[in-house]
């Protein structure tokens, strides 16, 4: 565009927001991370993050966040796929995302009764006759629920990548001998990974800070980091050492945007250049 | 059209079983006279006769759809204008930077959040209730729009714009005859995934609400140590079925008043 | 772009409308009074029936609202932007509330139903001669079981009962840190507000031993995992028992011999309080033997009011488990605030509980 060190006016209110909305939480966050429980200035937070409990939890919450988004991925792409060839695909989309505005504690509930060994899911193995088995607290059904609430956000951006796929580049594959795996891997899969990207910024991150279902559904059996802020906050209320953890987590995400940044240099900005 | 094979029409209908199956539980103990989510034992109908009957719920509910769609609405438009700002950006690294600081939100714990907005709210002076609420989910759902808006962005080709600019085409013609259709499932899907973050929300909500003000979710958390009556399950699945009666109507309106334009089309 | 700007205008539309629908409802049951209160309780804590009740007789409105935990109300208070004028915090709360300046001497002049109080639960170490707090509900830490799906004769006297090999994976536990650490002190013979290192450690190693009988730790969804037999043991709170209890028949409630906790949940005024006088007029109200009478039988705890016993069913009262007579009493304890750097090492060993036991 022209010049682009004229601010223009509509993106003002996204810049105050980041002003005031995310530096805010940050520097509080940075702040208060300096501070021990009677308030004096330390490292001392710090060195405790180092320590053998913090470092597991965080390999733990790396590890389950990315089992998360890998079957979040793994379920969503083909039903994002297939959704783009049904007839009304819009609406099925918006079918996708209801169950979504049902309060999660509710929902969390009901998975507790469906998981039960009384529930719906223990009658079925039985009648498979595989016989009862324990699925709450496990971490199946940990890994099980997560997905489940972070589906729709895995599912809309890659949706969206696929849909305005021009099917005459897929016809166009095929009619030039390609399998239908040839053309997936070379057409389609290159074209959707924005979607992808979108959805993995969308899942894994929030992943890391899961906190209430470690809980409910997991019965304390997997601890995350967003357990262990949540826990220093509203129990010990060490906010300073909540706090710590909050940077590392903040520190993690820059890492995560490094490495699933936008490489292509920006459509807008590349076709220029060459 | 509709060129699905069998094995794909079960992945879908498994996928979307799953997806409602907690939905239809909390419908079903919605009508037990038991009282709980365990043990069905009559088909009863109080617990939605207790829903109309309790008028702070209801306001509640109401105060909780007010929210999300003003929150949903307003953190979509600075979203997606935000969005259009960072990709016109050149400088990568300031255009990373930017990225990086808009998902923070994402990443941070409720708690934090909460918490610092609170402290924010009162540095400042703004009164604790549904404005501070509302401000705070406009804050909490911009990143997700960005996220959503943005893939779209980046395909845009900037020889499209380039040539509606070379044809004369003013800024504001590009951003509404170009960009933004263009961009119009990205908006959509920010859009109801901010529906999504608003009426989940409960962290943030308790810590910045005050003045008799609550949401639903607020409500329903701090039931849990006593126990969630099945009124809310009622109530829930009322939201659950009116939800999903306008979704539908709107999407079967639409269908129907874009055909009888597209038959006027041909006639004319 | 046209129906983009179709839906904005429509989004609008309705949630002025909504907005418009939620102004006539408050105006349709706000009741013109003198004044209002705010109100600041845990969910379900309360009879929604006494609150209207107290409206048509004072006059006054109640605002209400809700929090999920006892610090997420402190921050609340602390940081202000609203002010709340009564609320129900547990009593480890309220030293800490004291501590800070957060909490308002009470008037006993204006509470003249304090004397349907059981003396035994006034002037308790939390708050010598009840300067600032009014008892609300009490109960005890003890162990719900269902008998149905244990051996028969298992009985739970002591807490070493809790490490009875039968019950591998039956056990589930409360996720706070005082209640698991304090019991674990309990087995031991020791104080539950022991602050000795040692002993602390001692606790936590034995406490890691019950590791294979414990299926899950987990908050408030522990009533509803007893009442559908998910776990046939659970370490908690007399008042979650009680609940479980009124869903499954089957399970008991019992208080081991080596003592536990006696907790209180209890009214205050916060200093931020900006209608004393209504809020004094409610907590008498709510000390009203038949108020209280009401409220107890709603919410399913054990009150403190002994005109209101009185009027109760005598099975409830009875019931030893809920209302244990004095000489089980004197071997129970109230928390005392052991400071937050004692409570963060409490977390930190129930931390290392809670990572030993997911390998």
């Amino acid at each position: 565009m022209e010049n682009s060190s004229k601010r223009p006016i509509y993106l003002l209110p996204y810049y105050l927001w980041i002003a005031l909305f995310v530096i805010t939480p940050i520097a509080l966050v940075a702040y208060f991370s300096f501070f021990d429980l009677s308030g004096n200035l330390t490292l001392e937070n710090y060195r405790n993050f180092f320590t053998s409990v913090y470092l597991r939890m965080t390999l733990s919450s790396f590890w389950y966040a990315f089992l998360i988004t890998l079957f979040s991925i793994l379920i969503a792409y083909p039903t994002a796929y297939l959704l783009t060839k049904t007839k009304h695909k819009q609406l099925w989309l918006l079918l996708i995302i209801i169950p979504s505005w049902i309060n999660l504690l509710l929902k969390t509930y009901a998975f507790i009764g469906i998981f039960g060994l009384y529930g719906p899911a223990n009658q079925f193995l039985e009648f498979l006759g595989i016989g009862q088995q324990q699925i709450l607290f496990t971490d199946f059904s940990f890994v099980f629920v997560s997905v489940y609430i972070f589906i729709p956000f895995m599912i809309l951006p890659i949706f969206n990548s696929l849909d305005k796929l021009n099917p005459a580049l897929i016809d166009a594959s095929r009619d030039l001998g390609a399998s239908s795996w040839t053309t997936f891997r070379r057409i389609i899969f290159p074209l959707a990974i924005g979607g992808v990207k979108s959805g993995v910024q969308a899942v894994f991150i929030p992943a890391l800070s899961l906190f209430m279902i470690t809980r409910l559904i997991a019965g304390n059996k997997v601890i995350t980091l967003g357990t262990a802020i949540e826990q220093q906050f509203l129990v010990t209320q060490n906010w300073g050492m909540g706090s710590t953890i909050a940077v590392f987590l903040i520190l993690f995400m820059f890492i995560i945007m490094m490495l699933t940044g936008q490489r292509d240099k920006g459509g807008t900005t590349n076709v220029k250049t060459k | 059209m509709s060129k699905l094979n069998n094995p794909s029409k079960i992945y879908l209908a498994f996928v979307f079983i799953v997806l409602y199956a907690p939905i239809f539980y909390l419908i079903f103990y919605s009508f037990n006279s038991g009282g709980t989510m365990s043990g069905f034992e009559d088909f009863t109908l109080e617990h939605y006769a207790a829903v109309f009957n309790d008028t702070r719920l209801i306001i509640i509910l109401l105060n909780t759809v007010i929210i999300a769609l003003l929150s949903s609405f307003i953190s979509t438009v600075i979203g997606v204008l935000g969005a259009i700002g960072i990709v016109f950006l050149r400088n990568r690294k300031t255009r990373s930077a930017v990225l990086s600081l808009n998902n923070i939100l994402i990443v941070s714990p409720d708690v934090i959040i909460g918490a610092s907005f609170l402290i924010l709210f009162t540095l400042v002076g703004v009164k604790l209730g549904f404005a501070s609420v509302l401000i705070s989910h406009i804050a909490f759902s911009i990143p997700i729009v960005v996220i959503m808006v943005l893939p779209k962005l980046m395909e845009l080709s900037s020889s499209l714009i380039d040539a509606a600019s070379d044809l004369g085409a003013s800024k504001r013609d590009i951003l509404t005859r170009v960009i933004i259709p263009y961009i119009k499932p990205g908006i959509f899907a920010g859009f109801f995934l901010a529906l999504t973050y608003s009426l989940d929300d409960f962290a943030v909500t308790f810590f910045v609400t005050g003045n008799g003000f609550a949401t639903l979710s607020v409500e329903i958390y701090s039931m849990a140590r006593t126990g969630i009556t099945l009124t809310i399950n009622a109530l829930s699945a009322l939201i659950f079925i009116i939800t999903l009666a306008l979704v539908v109507g709107y999407y079967v309106f639409n269908q129907r008043s874009r055909q009888i334009a597209e038959t006027r089309g041909g006639q004319s | 772009m046209k129906d983009i700007i179709r839906i904005s205008i429509v989004l609008l539309a309705v949630s002025g409308l909504l907005l418009y629908a939620v102004s006539l409802l408050e105006r349709s049951s706000a009741t013109t009074g003198s004044g209002t209160i705010s109100v600041f309780n845990w969910g379900e804590y309360i009879d929604p029936e006494l609150i209207e009740q107290f409206e048509e007789e004072t006059n006054i409105q109640v605002v209400y609202e809700t929090f999920a935990s006892n610090e997420a109300m402190m921050t609340k208070i602390e940081q202000g932007g609203t002010s709340y004028d009564v609320a129900m915090p547990s009593e480890y709360a309220i030293e800490k509330m004291k501590e800070s300046d957060m909490l308002l001497p009470i008037d006993h002049s204006k509470i003249p139903n304090l004397e349907n109080i059981d003396p035994y639960f006034l002037d308790l170490p939390f708050d010598p001669g009840n300067e600032y707090s009014i008892p609300y509900f009490w109960g005890t830490v003890g162990i719900a079981f269902n008998p149905t799906l244990l051996e028969d004769g298992q009985t739970f006297e002591s807490w070493d009962d809790l490490w009875d090999p039968a019950l591998s994976q039956e056990v589930v536990l409360v996720d706070s840190a005082r209640e698991v650490i304090g019991m674990g002190l309990n087995s031991l013979g020791y104080s539950l507000n022991s602050t000795d290192m040692d002993k602390l450690r001692e606790a936590t190693e034995k406490l890691k031993t019950l590791g294979p009988n414990v299926k899950a730790i987990i908050g408030d969804e522990i009533v509803e995992m007893m009442r559908r037999e998910e776990a046939a043991v659970a370490l908690t709170w007399s008042g979650q028992a009680a609940d479980m209890m009124w869903i499954n028949e089957d399970i008991d409630f019992s208080v081991p011999q080596e003592g536990s906790n006696l907790w209180f949940d209890n009214m205050i005024i916060p200093a931020t309080a900006t209608n004393v006088e209504g809020a004094h007029a409610f907590i008498n109200f709510m000390l009203d033997a038949e108020v209280a009478a009401q409220n107890a039988d709603y919410v399913g705890y054990s009150t403190p009011n002994e005109a209101a016993t009185e009027l109760m069913d005598p099975e409830v009262i009875e019931d030893e488990r809920f209302y244990p007579p004095e000489e089980l009493r004197g071997r129970l304890e109230v928390y005392e605030n052991l400071g937050l750097e004692m409570l963060g090492v409490y977390n930190e060993f129930f931390l290392e509980f809670k990572m030993d036991m997911e390998n």
